[in-house]
């Protein structure tokens, strides 16, 4: 299923509702994830602010995003949690949310919470490949392939994935649509293939209420 | 005009136009007009370290300028870099040949774990052309990689480069290891790719950390000064 709230959520983010206990500040690649297991789950407890996904090109955008997002939304809710990995600040993310008191997600990115933060680090042999995930699968010409220039430019495939063998896309749903677009990826970047059925790993966990 | 821009012959130009014509074809990452410009100069009896600095190096550095601040993006910086090595690849067999200046030696490779090598290639890049002779080790570069390469090449410079947050870390496993051996000293070691820092260079134990190729050019040449002027005075 497709959703059209992606590609304003890749530009734009998402304001809060305003109307629970816990706010989850999470970048844009999750919202949709994120509302799905609110709805799986019957979370109320829980609102959804997203900040652009798009800042995952510009990691140097998201620490000042988050705090921002932090110091406004905090007076009003009881909890805030920032569902964000490392993502490139280097370390950064996670001590400014030390330092406002929030919680974040322990992982150095999306790909590896995904997965399971340890299980992902056990496989570090697996480097010549390129993850997708539900969000990536589904925005892959927004997210990859005109960032990137390849639309404008396609033989710079080499100059990007030249040293890649493969695409894993870490699939956090069973959907033929998405496995065929996943696939279709792969075959645009001349990577060979392989689905691997994650489901949401680590990110209920920490969405979860905890009383 | 694009139609005029289209006719334009990069033959017909005098000196004092062709070179910012050039400038600008880099910008644009037209590798075939690049190395054309590159062969007119040298038919004009230009010498090849004049080309590389004048026409490329120049043109290069308002690339990485333009990147640094967000004005350009990664494609449009992989395709000037890509127009500025058609243009070296004339030059480089030349430069040697020419006696252009020799800065100094600099082995460089994207560490363990890591294979982002953009940033890499351009600080390799940028470094030959400030007249480095660069070996370049290539991605995913584990502790014994880089040792061996400074026991065979012997560098002035060391440089580590990393994109993720995981791999940074193992930059202080090759800088902790380079102690154990004796050798640290022996060598400048420069580090550098988008999450780290200078406060991170520093508490790894590394020479410096630099924020883009440019200025790793310029601190590459100042160390390599200092290290000179300390053997001469010792
Ligand atoms: C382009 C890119 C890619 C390309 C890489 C192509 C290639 N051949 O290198 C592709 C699309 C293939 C890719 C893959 C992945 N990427 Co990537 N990538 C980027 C991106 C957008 C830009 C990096 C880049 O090339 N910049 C352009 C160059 C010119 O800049 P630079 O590297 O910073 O280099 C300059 C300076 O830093 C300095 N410098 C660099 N090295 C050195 C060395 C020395 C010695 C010195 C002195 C200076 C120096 O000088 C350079 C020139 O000015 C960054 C985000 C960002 N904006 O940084 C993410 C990013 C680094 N990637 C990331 C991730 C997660 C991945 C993947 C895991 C994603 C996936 N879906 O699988 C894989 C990694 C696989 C692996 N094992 O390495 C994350 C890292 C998150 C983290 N926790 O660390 C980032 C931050 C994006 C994000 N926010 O999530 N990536």
């Amino acid at each position: 299923m497709i959703v059209p709230i992606d590609g304003r959520l890749a530009r734009n983010g998402l304001p809060a509702a305003g109307n629970a206990r816990t706010l989850v500040i999470a970048c844009g690649a999750l919202a949709h994830e994120i509302t799905a297991l609110k709805r799986l789950n019957g979370w109320s407890h829980l609102d959804l602010a997203c900040l652009p996904a798009i800042w995952h090109n510009h990691p140097e955008r998201i620490v000042p995003g988050v705090e921002e997002a932090v110091r406004h939304h905090r007076t009003a809710y009881d909890t805030v949690l920032v569902a964000y990995g490392d993502c490139g600040t280097g370390g950064k993310l996670a001590q400014t949310c030390a330092t406002l008191g929030v919680e974040m997600i322990a992982a150095p990115h999306c790909y590896a919470f995904y997965e399971g933060a340890d299980r992902f680090a056990a496989h570090p042999e697996e480097i010549a490949a390129f993850y997708l995930t539900d969000f990536l699968a589904r925005q892959f010409d927004a997210f990859v392939w005109r960032p990137l220039g390849l639309d404008r430019c396609p033989e710079l495939v080499q100059s990007y994935f030249g040293n890649y063998e493969k695409l894993v896309y870490l699939a956090q749903t069973r959907d033929r649509a998405l496995n065929a677009r996943a696939r279709d990826c792969a075959t645009r970047l001349g990577l060979t293939y392989e689905r691997r059925l994650t489901g949401y790993g680590d990110l209920p966990a920490f969405l979860a209420p905890r009383d | 005009m694009a139609e005029e821009d289209d006719d334009l012959i990069l033959a017909d130009l005098s000196d004092d136009e062709l070179v910012p014509q050039m400038g600008d074809d880099l910008y644009d990452g037209l590798k075939d007009e690049v190395a054309e410009g590159v062969n007119i100069l040298l038919e004009r009896g230009w010498t090849p370290y004049r080309i590389l600095t004048e026409a490329l190096v120049s043109g290069m550095t308002v690339v990485g300028n333009d990147f640094r601040d967000g004005i350009l993006f990664v494609p449009e910086v992989l395709q000037a870099a890509n127009a500025m090595k058609a243009g070296m690849a004339i030059l480089k067999p030349l430069l040697a040949e020419t006696g252009a200046p020799r800065m100094g030696k600099m082995v460089i490779g994207t560490v363990k774990g890591d294979i982002h090598d953009i940033g890499k290639n351009l600080v390799a890049m940028m470094m030959e052309g400030a007249g480095f002779d660069v070996i370049d080790l290539g991605i995913n570069t584990d502790v014994d990689e880089y040792l061996g390469a400074l026991e065979k090449e012997q560098p002035d410079i060391l440089g580590m480069s990393a994109l993720l947050t995981t791999t940074m870390p193992y930059m202080k496993i090759v800088i902790d290891t380079m102690a154990e051996k004796g050798i640290r000293d022996d060598y400048i070691v420069l580090v550098g790719g988008a999450p780290l820092n200078e406060e991170f260079g520093r508490a790894i134990g590394a020479d410096a950390y630099c924020r883009d190729a440019a200025v790793a050019v310029e601190t590459a040449k100042a160390f390599v000064a200092r290290k000179h002027n300390r053997m001469t005075a010792g």
